[in-house]
């Protein structure tokens, strides 16, 4: 007879939870990218909206996680499993604010034309989802391999926000009309959020190598 | 609708042994199909306690109470109460196993033959249905007629619920099922308690606080005889209402 069925079911019940979230966290980081490219503001409307609900399940997950602990007092790796998840959701969470957050600043561009084509925040967005998916397939499968994929991928990330940067900066340095240059500081901040979310799926990628392995890496 | 009704629900319940009061105006409901936990340190009253919900006190010498126990709500104190029956409906599993010194299928069989049953197959039917109902036939129904004794403590205690269930009880008491049992045998008997509940009411007294928060849906702290809180047991260990309940749960108590 198999033992702990019920506590093994909560914790593949709370994985699964963590997942739904990721794929919000992960939708609310394109989509803010995608309003922002299209100036839709009835999107970015829509991304503010979505953060209560990512905003309801981190305190579900959070609730649930103490609970097991308070009841089934997890040892060895299952403590892991739910140490982790605790800072996974903590991560997402912080994410989630910062799709929000862009979201907001699509709404104070509005319908004033874009200074610029964009290049690398698109790239930023579609990275950093791909790297959160990454990380929560890692997770998931328990994947050390992949998380430190995911670590990887994070350079080229901030390798894109740095060019980012340098030709915000440049622009905000030439002679440009004073709402211009307001929107490339706009813009900046998106990268900025969009380089913070990748710095968060590391320290998934990181909680998972840790989860797995019980060894604790830090490259950053 | 079934799963609200209410099972047991005691009332004002005071118990004397002799001059010295054991238990003090406990008054709480437990409803159908739900694991009730009773945790306390030593000496609270928590084993009295369970013992007045089949009667087991009356044995005791010099034992007085006051207050009701209804049983479906019939209080199991009044004069016209069959006490043979009530412990059948209400039946005990104690602390260290006790399976009589014969076979394992006559220690299930055993209650429903002196309660009248004498057809064989029919006594088949009962001795599977509750070893498996105790997660226990897979283990044993190639030596069901060998002697129970040679059973593990885990084996045992499992033996024992099974010979409770076949005489279909409604309330199963147990009292520190597992204190006599290794942690694989504990884990056992949890899960085992798990999949009772969907068809009894289960009332557990431990000394092991973290086995009530794995196996019950309702806790009871005591202490010195009186019930300090009853409540959720995830309530009951995640933000206790009573100082007390804190300090006992949390290992400073004293």
């Amino acid at each position: 007879m198999a033992t702990r069925q019920f506590f093994s079911n909560e914790l593949e019940g709370l994985r699964n939870d963590v997942l739904r979230m990721g794929r919000l966290v992960s939708e609310a980081i394109e989509k803010s990218v995608t309003a922002l490219v299209t100036q839709d503001l009835a999107l970015a409307q829509q991304i503010m909206d979505g953060d209560d609900e990512i905003d309801r399940m981190q305190i579900d997950i959070e609730d649930r996680c103490i609970l097991l602990i308070a009841r089934q007092q997890p040892m060895a790796k299952d403590l892991r499993i739910l140490s982790t998840g605790l800072k996974i959701i903590t991560d997402m969470e912080r994410m989630g604010d910062h799709a929000f957050d862009i979201a907001k600043l699509v709404l104070a561009i509005g319908k004033r034309p874009l200074i610029k084509p964009l290049v690398d925040i698109p790239i930023m967005a579609q990275l950093a989802s791909n790297m959160l998916s990454d990380a929560l397939e890692a997770y998931v499968r328990m994947d050390v391999a992949l998380a430190e994929a995911v670590w990887r991928a994070d350079d080229t990330l901030d390798a894109h926000y740095l060019a980012a940067r340098d030709k915000l900066m440049q622009f905000v340095g030439g002679e440009v009309p004073p709402e211009d240059a307001r929107q490339a500081v706009q813009l900046l901040l998106v990268a900025t959020y969009l380089e913070r979310i990748g710095d968060h799926t590391t320290n998934i990628a990181e909680g998972v190598i840790y989860l797995e392995t019980g060894q604790r890496v830090r490259t950053k | 609708m079934t799963t609200k009704n209410k099972k047991i629900e005691v009332s004002r319940l005071c118990l004397y042994y002799g001059e010295s009061q054991a238990l003090k105006n406990v008054s709480l409901d437990m409803i159908e199909n739900n694991v009730v936990a009773l945790i306390g340190p030593s000496g609270c009253g928590k084993s009295t306690f369970l013992k007045t919900l089949n009667r087991m006190n009356d044995l005791v010498e010099s034992v007085h109470i006051e207050g009701e126990v209804l049983v479906d709500g019939e209080n199991i104190y009044g004069p016209d109460i069959d006490v043979v029956h009530l412990r059948k409906r209400v039946g005990m599993v104690f602390q260290r196993p006790n399976p009589f010194p014969m076979s394992i299928y006559e220690n299930i069989a055993y209650g429903p033959k002196i309660h009248g049953l004498r057809d064989k197959r029919k006594l088949d039917e009962i001795v599977e249905k509750s070893l498996r109902g105790a997660a226990l036939w897979d283990e044993v129904k190639d030596r069901l007629h060998t002697s129970a004794m040679g059973m593990s403590g885990g084996q045992q205690q499992r033996l024992c619920i099974a010979r409770l269930l076949a005489v279909e009880p409604e309330v199963l008491l147990m009292d520190e099922p597992c204190s006599a049992l290794d942690p694989i045998s504990t884990m056992k008997v949890e899960e085992l308690i798990t999949e009772l509940k969907d068809r009894y009411t289960i009332v557990i007294v431990t000394h092991n606080m973290q086995q009530a928060a794995r196996v019950s849906d309702m806790t009871a702290f005591f202490l010195s005889g009186e019930m300090v809180e009853y409540n959720e047991t995830d309530s009951i260990f995640t933000r206790p209402q009573d100082k007390r309940t804190e300090d006992y749960i949390t290992g400073r108590f004293g």
